[in-house]
């Protein structure tokens, strides 16, 4: 029986306690006994102790099986293929028996590995048998035990909920472990990654090739894994987007709150956040196909030898992607400046463009720098734009018509298409990705602290 | 002498002159900055009309699929009515090419004849004569793709002027092709192939159904996962959290999830879902459950906001009346919520449609030629077919890639207008 097919017969035993339930409490308001809580309350109680229980076990044990099955598989099997074997050839033995388990035999097989995938198929058997069979027992008991609490004096409406108020709690502490998840999987791969890389080398090391690293003889050879030139090109895109974003964002919001009449803001705002409801995988496509082309052109016919991933045309649309970014928060912050500062202003005789400067901005300095925070974290995040524009070599250039390579462009590259688990390449990707979390959490930090000291000045 | 009767004089007249001028500077600075606001405003508008003009330029080819149609002869005999799926079509399909080109007889003629058709037509026949096995002995009409290079060629994308070294084919096919066309042979309707083909390597056979239904099912599982608990996370924090140091983790940690980039959602895809619990690689159900976890934080803020908009006068009168808590949140707070919580909530689900990077690290990028038949089976989705398409090298590629970029944009655009449309018509100010 499949798990699905099994969660609906849960789900239909749930329902059943309900209506179980309302009828017997609604058998003894009717003999006259006054009941603390309505009948509908007795059914919605066992209802949730029926399927509750019998549901996370078998989520559990969903979870959990094929690890528990692996394990036993692989204490099963006889010396000769277990002794001396690492990770990685272990699970490559795995996923042979199971596909012969599964029919597709490949060759002749060691008769083991045949007697193991016969073991395999009876595992996987007795273990979907004892789930349904414990399942069902659970919730059968759970509904048993819930319809002899039944009875007039019984608080059902508190115990249900109590019963949700303990779904919500668990709901919201799931973004704890969400976090939880990220920084324990970042660590722990990345820990695997340093025993093999020292985190000196790879944190200073000024020489980028993982690929090379994939022959087994030169497994961690010194030099591969200095990350400094992907560091460098992350920071050097982030910075050429920044470039463009953070002029075009900041005058076109200073022109939308102070200049521009309600019916051209009305109009103008929306369009630019257009900018940012479009998927960065598009931005990504514009870049290759308009993009850089056009300063390829431009370049060559200003006789300058310009690359086809070249820096400028990845942090450049990049760049056109933050506009929308730095200026709702610029225009967010120079709105909330109170229009007295700005009455006193004009008063003293000062111009718009003179009370933007001296007044409006410093004013407004705090909210403006949290958005190019928030807009520099994002740019250092971003995937698409650089995997599909940006280069794969990495080179410590200044050159923004060179191709540079970024932390993102790495992570993917070194992922793609690669399952193995134990090869420094993989790991290096943890590595990385371990960098990224923890800049780009930093810089939200202080952006979010820097916009609530400016938000208390005010109000 | 002339200096003190004249000096005050002067001196405030040069005083009015450079008060004359420095006004004009200001207000000429002044004049700047409005003109770099609005000069901001046009590249940044100027950039989007180039995104979306060159995107729909390069789609347009896609719009229409050259199509050639071929009576082909299915000799009684050449297939056995009990295992039809075993005939040769390609040798009867060639057959029929060859009595309309009888004098192409080399085998690199040959081969260049058929560079001009998809290899789909084979397949075609096979499917007629499958679903309607009495063809056998008569003459079958089919209308198949042609290959990328005859697309090309009809749309004009190959230009027949230039010297025959710089195009991609040579004069003879050319020349076939037009034998063709004045045999009323090609015709190029509309691209349905486009929407409802699974994925190919030939452009002119590939199509979006698998990205499509890949994505359904991630978006399923995504709004079945992201809907309900971070509706649950919102009412706890927004209505029962005591003001403790469990719940300030909780909203920090909410607050910072989305802000962490999409790519690091992937690598926690990958350690944890795939390898850790073993799950499926490619599957929508967990590029699904990555894109819940990416979800959550802007479905909890966007309830949150709803929740508080509803005033606590509805609260303290279902209270008044005897209501639990719990009741007073189930019956009355959340269904006046509902609506700024589905606007969050599709808006949000559109954010997860575009998401590309994370679906890249569990594999939903891999070549798959057929549409899933439910979400533990490998697929793709919509942005990775993007991808996968964006990098294949074949010229008709690249139009497909901006169709398949309209489509996509295309459903973005419906989810915003319905998300707008519902807060227009169904938010209640108090």
């Amino acid at each position: 029986m499949s798990a699905t097919s099994l969660l609906a017969i849960v789900l239909i035993l749930s329902l059943i306690g309900y209506f179980w339930g309302r009828a017997s409490a609604a058998g003894l308001k009717r003999g006259g006994q006054g009941m603390h809580s309505i009948p509908a309350y007795h059914g919605y109680f066992i209802a949730l102790s029926c399927g509750i229980p019998s549901f996370l076990l078998v989520l559990i044990w969903l979870a959990t099986q094929n690890t528990v099955i692996d394990t036993l598989l692989i204490a099963g099997l006889p010396a000769h293929i277990t002794d001396g074997v690492e990770t990685s050839r272990m699970s490559l033995i795995l996923s042979e028996i199971k596909s012969i388990a599964g029919g597709r035999i490949f060759g002749t097989p060691d008769p083991a590995l045949i007697a193991a995938a016969e073991r395999y198929n009876a595992l996987r058997g007795t273990a979907s048998l004892a789930m349904v069979v414990s399942a069902l027992a659970v919730a059968i008991a759970a509904m048993s035990y819930a319809r002899s609490r039944v009875s007039p004096e019984f608080r059902a409406r508190n115990s249900v909920d109590g019963i949700l108020r303990w779904i919500l709690i668990v709901c919201s502490i799931l973004a704890i472990l969400t976090t939880l998840g990220i920084i324990l999987s970042l660590v722990i791969e990345s820990m695997a990654f340093f025993s093999r890389v020292p985190v000196f080398e790879f944190l200073f090391g000024m020489e980028w090739s993982p690929q090379i690293a994939m022959r087994a003889d030169q497994v961690a050879s010194s030099g591969a894994f200095g990350a400094v030139p992907v560091f460098w090109g992350t920071i050097f895109i982030s910075a050429i987007a920044m470039f463009v974003a953070l002029p075009v964002g900041l005058f076109s919001a200073i022109y939308l709150v102070e200049y521009a009449d309600k019916r051209v803001r009305s109009f103008v705002k929306p369009l630019l956040e257009i900018l940012a409801g479009i998927p960065t995988i598009v931005y990504g496509f514009f870049a290759i196909l308009t993009v850089a082309p056009f300063i390829r052109d431009l370049g060559t016919s200003m006789g300058l030898s310009v690359a086809s991933n070249s820096a400028l045309a990845a942090g450049g649309v990049m760049g056109i992607m933050l506009i929308p970014f730095i200026s709702s928060f610029a225009d967010d912050a120079i709105s909330a400046v109170p229009q007295s500062m700005r009455d006193g202003a004009y008063a003293l005789g000062a111009t718009k463009a003179e009370t933007v400067r001296q007044v409006l901005l410093p004013a407004a300095l705090p909210g403006i720098v949290g958005g190019v925070l928030l807009a520099v974290s994002r740019a250092i995040g971003e995937t698409m734009i650089v995997v599909m524009a940006a280069g794969l070599m990495a080179k410590l250039t200044a050159n923004p018509l060179e191709g540079v390579t970024t932390v993102t462009v790495q992570i993917v590259t070194l992922l793609i298409g690669d399952t193995e688990f134990d090869s420094p390449k993989t790991l290096a990707a943890f590595g990385l990705g371990l960098v990224l979390f923890i800049t780009t959490l930093a810089l939200n930090i202080v952006a979010l602290q820097v916009v609530k000291r400016y938000r208390e000045r005010y109000e | 002498m002339s200096d003190t009767t004249h000096g005050p004089d002067r001196k405030e007249r040069n005083a009015w002159f450079e008060a004359d001028a420095r006004l004009k500077r200001r207000h000429l600075a002044d004049k700047r900055l409005r003109a770099y606001g609005i000069a901001a405003i046009v590249f940044a508008l100027g950039m989007l009309a180039t995104l979306v003009g060159t995107i729909l330029i390069t789609a347009a080819p896609a719009v229409t699929q050259t199509m050639v149609t071929f009576e082909v002869e299915v000799p009684e005999g050449s297939v056995d009515p009990a295992n039809p799926s075993g005939g040769s079509y390609q040798t009867m399909l060639n057959a029929s090419i060859a009595r309309i080109f009888p004098d192409v007889d080399t085998p690199r003629e040959l081969r260049e004849l058929r560079q001009l058709f998809s290899n789909g037509g084979q397949y075609q026949l096979r499917d007629k004569i499958l679903a309607d096995p009495s063809l056998i002995g008569k003459t079958v009409s089919i209308s198949f793709p042609m290959s990328d290079i005859g697309d090309q060629l009809h749309k004009g994308v190959i230009d027949r002027n230039l010297p025959p070294d710089f195009r991609r084919v040579n004069d003879t096919q050319i020349a076939w092709y037009d034998v063709l066309v004045e045999r009323g042979q090609i015709s190029s309707p509309l691209n349905w192939g486009l929407l409802f083909n699974a994925d190919s390597r030939f452009p002119e056979l590939a199509g979006l159904r698998g990205a499509l239904v890949g994505s359904f099912f991630a978006l399923l599982v995504c709004f079945l996962v992201s809907f309900p608990v971070g509706i649950a996370a919102a009412v706890y924090l927004e209505e029962f959290a005591p003001k403790n140091r469990l719940t300030d983790l909780i909203e920090v940690n909410i607050n910072n999830l989305a802000a962490v980039p999409s790519i690091v959602f992937g690598l926690l895809g990958l350690a944890v879902f795939l390898n850790f619990f073993g799950m499926p690689r490619s599957a929508p159900i967990v590029g699904g459950l990555v894109l819940s976890l990416m979800t959550l934080p802007t479905i909890i803020i966007a309830t949150r906001a709803a929740l508080k908009a509803v005033p606590p006068s509805i609260r303290e009168a279902a209270i008044g009346v005897g209501a639990s808590k719990m009741q007073t949140v189930g019956h009355h707070v959340l269904p006046l919520a509902m609506p700024g919580i589905l606007t969050g909530t599709i808006i949000g689900l559109a954010q997860a449609l575009g998401e590309t990077a994370p679906l890249l690290l569990i594999g939903m990028n891999a070549f798959i030629t057929a549409a899933p038949d439910s979400m533990f089976n490998p697929s793709t989705a919509l942005p990775t077919q993007i991808y996968i398409w964006a990098d294949s090298p074949e010229r008709g590629f690249t139009s497909r890639t901006s169709a398949a970029i309209i489509v996509l944009l295309g459903f973005l655009v419906c989810m915003n207008a319905i998300a707008i449309y519902m807060r227009k018509r169904f938010e209640r100010r108090w």
